[in-house]
Order: structure tokens, then C-alpha cells, then sequence
């Protein structure tokens, strides 16, 4: 959300308030400055949270790449060797190739799905406050349950999906979606994800797609536009800021994919659907070094913050 | 009506009503085969869920609980002061604060939760559900903020101006006068909050380490992760039905309000 929504709040600097200029200045001036604090004060506990939580932290994952910091006993300097053993890590290199290539496939298939769905229940007809409820259902479940319901759905121990298949006779013998195969193990993870998610990105559409005005497409419909003219020309561009939130929103989450492969596919088979977020965790608390995560952390960081940056050039230049 | 125009309807029908049997039926299906038991339906699974040596325990579920009221009285207590602040105030720092605050969304989790994990240990709350419900509170602020900031924004001045002149003071007015003015606002933080904190995995899984403070989330990953033999599926799937009616049931509640304020609050900036 951060990315579309500047404040409103006019300028960045924060200006005196505006009876300041009316007259008997010195006491308006002192009732905004009351207000101000008052301001101040009820904005304090956000300052604190974001201050200690988020701004330490950050500053503290920095410092802690530049040492050799093991999760017991004291932290030595050694900067740049974190950064440096990056390069050396293999597996780090196979995680980052799988992790962009999951990216792509997982963001293309889920925006196709999700605006597949919001399409479909865009308009107020009868049963579609049903349809919505279903698509959206799958979002109350939190993502690590999830998880654990497709390991299920998936197994051949109790799952029916193999059964299924077999009597429908696509599959023969015994398959093990999750963990057979790295193409298999990859294609759970994404039908679990899509499941997952697909509702959650179709609300978000759908707020876009009820944001244009019928008029734009009665006039669309004068103008003689077939359904597929008006799609292309009026529903997409009209829709570009949702679409981009919703595409951002898609790639950051599948670059920092963790749970759907650490409770899926473990990892494998082979490390071969190990993610990047997952070469972290184990850096820090299998190899038990510190250090190293934290350089992995800010190197993930600066991609993610160059790639935000792009995201938020394109978009101020075409609107 | 056209001929067309029954074709196309007759198809929503039946594309909506496949899409949300697919949809719909893992979730029955979890249901179905948590109660499935060798000889036809019963508890057991829920019996071997609490009671097998890997299974959760009540500590478990208590400590969830503990986090989720934590987070979910945090996050409207900051929140709700915070958006106060950012929707009716001016002060020095307003704009660099709210900034920063939605920048938390920017960072990657896992960037953040490694230092956390390090400064938790630094300030003595190590491997505690304090300690995690305030990670948990900061992850949900920049969604939270922004909702409460348009919720007061969207207040008539006339009410509070009222409010002032009849005598009360601030802190009266926001709560006599202010809070129920945005009180849709306040269930879809709330709500949110819990849904989050409640399945929460990634943060809980990193920030505590001893089996006495594992939250029920991480008590039935555990029962995955921590087999090294053949997995309890039955178990498992009576773990996630576990986990999961309490959130279907609010949702499926509150599920107007929450996509109302969704809708109306979070994407209007």
C-alpha cells in the first residue's frame, strides 16, 4: 500500500496551523502549539514502536553484518568477509535462481486468477455475494495451517487428490506431490499459494474494477466497443494503480517466500525449492551464524528497495 | 431476454459455483478427514492431537490466546492514539513518522526479525510472549495506522468542535465522542490483528525457542517438522481444523464490516 499512497496531508514540512494567522496572534499561537503537543503526545507511543522495533533493528541487522556474530558468545569485526562469503555461498546461488524463478511464475499465475475472480463478481447478481465468500474464505486460514492442510490434501497416506487422479487415470502408482519431484514440489507450493491468496488479490481488484464509473462504459458501449476493446482500452488502464499495487504487493511476497517451503517441501527435494528467506533462517539459526544472515538480509533488502524505487518511478511517470 | 445474455449467465453460473466447489473443498476436506478415524468418525485424532508425545498441550493454546489479546490490545491502543494523532493533528515530525511507519512494510521480515531476535535478548525478553506480541504489534502498525488516520480524517470537525465547547477535554472527547464515530474501523484493525497474531508462524518460530513458550501454531508445525519417521496426517489435519474455526468463525462474522473498512478505509489514500 505504501508504494500508491503518499500522504494527502500536503506539504512534507510540517506548517503552523492556520489560525496562527488570525488575530490576537499570541494566543492562538499558543493554543496551536498546545495542540501540536497534544499531537506529539498522542503520537508517542507509534514513535516509540516504530523507533525501538523497526528503526534499532534495522540499524542493528546493518551493524551485525559487518561482524562475525555467533548466536552465543561475543561479536567480533570482520567486515567485509560476510558480504564477501555471499558469493562463495552455493546454495545461496541455487536459492536465489529458484526464488526469481518461483517470483515469476507465482505473480503471473496469481494475477491471472485473481483478476479471473474479481471479473466474474464484479457485478450484483444473485449468488455472487456467495462466490465472493468462498473465494475469500481461504484467507482466514492462517498460511502456515495452510500449509499443513495441503501437506495433507497432498499426501497419499490420507489425501484424495492422488486417488483422483489415478482412477481418472492421469497419474499411475504412487506419487508424492510434495517432495518427489522439484517440479512437483514447486507445483504444491503454488496451487497451495493460489488457493491461499487469490481471494485476498480479488478484493483488491475488485475495489479498483468498482472504482470506474458505469458512464465510462456506456460510453465505451456507444461508441460500438466490442467486450474485448473495452477491456483493453478502458478497463485496464483505468485499473493500472490497483493492478500495480496488487503486482507489487505479489513480487515482494513471493521473493520472501518461507512458509509454503519450509512446512511443504522442506526445502527439497535436494534443496532444489529452498528460498532465499529459507538460506537466512538456516545461516542464522542451523549454522548458527549471525552475521552471515544479516548480510544476506541487507543484501535482499537493497534489492527489494531498488526494485520499489523503480515500481514508484514507473508508476509517478505514466500517471 | 437475448439468447446471449442467457448463454452468459448460464455460464457465471456454472463457472462461479465450480470455482467455489475448488475453493470451498479443501476446507471440508480438512474437516471431513480430521473426524475420519480407521473404523468410521470420531474424536481420536483430536485425542491424539493433545495427547501424542510430539502433540500440543493446553500451555500451547493458553499462550496463543496470551499473544493474540496482547497484539489485539496494542495495535487498537496505538492505533487507535496514533491515527488520532495523524488524522487530526499537526505537529513537528507528523509527516516523517507516518513515512517511516508505512516504510515497515517495505522491509522484509525476515531482514528485521534477525536483529529483533538479538535486541529481544538485549532487553531481557528472550523467548518471551511479550516479547513476540510486541514484534507482532510493529508488523501490524503501518496497515493499522493507515486505517485508523482515514477513519478519524473521516469524522465531521463539527462533532468534536461540539464536543469541546460542552466542556470535555481531549482525552474525554476521544473517548466519549471519537471512538464510536470509528468504530468499523476499529473492529477491521482488530480483526486483523488477530487473524495475524492467532496463525502467526514465521516471527513466533524465530523469537521463541523453548517448547514451554511455543505458541499452537508452532506446537503443530512442530508435529510435522519434529517427525522424522511417518507423519501423523490425521493429527495434523485435526491441528489445523484446530487452529483454523476460531478465524473462519470471526471472519465469517465480521466478514461485511471487515471488507467494508477494507474497501472503504485502507485503499482510499
Amino acid at each position: 500500500m505504501s508504494t500508491l499512497t503518499p500522504p494527502r496531508s500536503g506539504p512534507a514540512r510540517p506548517v503552523p496551523a492556520p489560525q496562527a494567522a488570525a488575530p490576537a496572534p499570541r494566543i492562538r499561537r499558543s493554543a496551536a502549539r498546545g495542540r501540536a503537543l497534544l499531537g506529539a503526545l498522542y503520537a508517542m507511543p507509534t514513535a516509540v514502536m516504530v523507533g525501538l522495533f523497526f528503526l534499532v533493528p534495522l540499524l542493528l541487522v546493518g551493524w551485525m553484518s559487518l561482524h562475525r556474530w555467533p548466536l552465543l558468545g561475543a561479536p567480533t569485526m570482520n567486515a567485509p568477509d560476510n558480504y564477501a562469503r555471499i558469493g562463495e555461498n552455493e546454495l545461496v546461488g541455487s536459492a536465489v535462481w529458484f526464488t526469481v524463478k518461483y517470483t515469476v511464475v507465482m505473480t503471473v499465475l496469481l494475477f491471472a486468477v485473481a483478476f479471473g475472480l474479481a471479473l466474474l463478481v464484479q457485478q450484483r447478481r444473485r449468488g455472487v455475494g456467495f462466490f465472493r465468500t468462498a473465494f475469500l474464505l481461504p484467507m482466514a486460514v492462517g498460511f502456515a495451517s495452510a500449509s499443513l492442510l495441503f501437506l495433507g490434501l497432498l499426501s497419499d497416506e490420507i489425501g484424495p487428490v492422488s486417488d483422483l487422479l489415478r482412477k481418472l487415470g492421469v497419474i499411475d502408482g504412487y506419487v508424492s506431490w510434495t517432495s518427489g519431484s522439484s517440479g512437483s514440489a514447486l507445483a504444491s507450493a503454488i496451487v497451495l499459494v493460489l488457493w491461499r491468496f487469490a481471494g485476498f488479490n480479488m478484493l483488491i481488484l475488485l475495489t479498483g474494477l468498482q472504482a470506474i464509473p458505469l458512464e465510462v462504459y456506456e460510453a465505451a458501449r456507444i461508441d460500438g466497443a466490442s467486450r474485448w476493446q473495452t477491456f483493453r482500452r478502458v478497463t485496464l488502464p483505468l485499473m493500472r494503480p490497483t493492478i500495480a499495487l496488487v503486482l507489487t504487493m505479489m513480487i515482494t511476497g513471493s521473493l520472501l517466500a518461507f512458509d509454503q517451503f519450509w512446512i511443504l517441501t522442506r526445502g527439497g527435494p535436494d534443496n532444489s525449492t529452498t528460498s532465499l528467506v529459507m538460506v537466512i533462517y538456516r545461516e542464522a539459526f542451523i549454522r548458527l551464524d549471525l552475521g552471515s544472515a544479516a548480510a544476506i538480509s541487507v543484501a535482499l533488502l537493497a534489492v527489494l528497495v531498488v526494485f520499489n524505487v523503480i515500481q514508484l518511478g514507473v508508476l509517478r511517470r505514466r500517471s | 431476454m437475448t439468447r446471449s445474455s442467457a448463454m452468459s449467465r448460464w455460464s457465471y453460473y456454472v463457472t462461479g459455483t465450480a470455482l467455489a466447489i475448488l475453493f470451498l473443498s479443501p476446507l471440508l476436506w480438512s474437516g471431513w478427514a480430521s473426524l475420519r478415524t480407521g473404523t468410521g468418525f470420531g474424536l481420536e485424532n483430536y485425542d491424539r492431537l493433545f495427547t501424542s508425545d510430539n502433540g500440543i498441550r493446553l500451555h500451547h493454546v493458553l499462550n496463543s490466546l496470551t499473544v493474540s489479546a496482547l497484539t489485539v490490545g496494542g495495535t487498537l491502543l496505538v492505533a487507535t492514539l496514533g491515527g488520532y494523532a495523524f488524522g487530526r493533528f499537526r505537529f513537528p515530525g507528523r509527516d516523517v513518522l507516518f513515512l517511516l511507519t508505512l516504510a515497515i512494510l517495505m522491509v522484509p521480515y525476515a531482514t528485521i526479525l534477525i536483529a529483533l531476535y538479538v535486541l529481544l535478548g538485549w532487553i531481557g525478553l528472550q523467548d518471551s510472549l511479550i516479547g513476540l506480541s510486541l514484534v507482532l504489534i510493529m508488523f501490524q502498525l503501518p496497515f493499522s495506522i493507515f486505517m485508523m488516520r482515514n477513519s478519524f480524517e473521516a469524522v465531521p470537525r463539527e462533532l468534536e468542535e461540539s464536543a469541546q465547547v460542552d466542556g470535555c477535554n481531549s482525552v474525554s472527547t476521544l473517548i466519549r465522542i471519537m471512538l464510536p464515530a470509528v468504530r468499523p474501523g476499529l473492529i477491521t484493525v482488530g480483526l486483523f490483528a488477530f487473524l495475524t497474531s492467532w496463525s502467526e508462524f514465521f516471527a513466533p518460530l524465530i523469537l521463541l525457542n523453548s517448547t514451554d513458550t511455543f505458541t499452537t501454531t508452532l506446537a503443530v508445525v512442530n508435529m510435522r517438522t519434529a517427525s522424522h519417521g511417518s507423519i501423523d496426517y490425521a493429527a495434523l489435519e485435526a491441528g489445523v481444523v484446530f487452529m483454523a474455526v476460531p478465524c473462519l468463525l470471526l471472519f465469517a462474522f465480521m466478514q461485511r464490516s471487515y471488507v467494508r473498512g477494507f474497501t472503504s478505509g485502507a485503499l482510499k489514500g
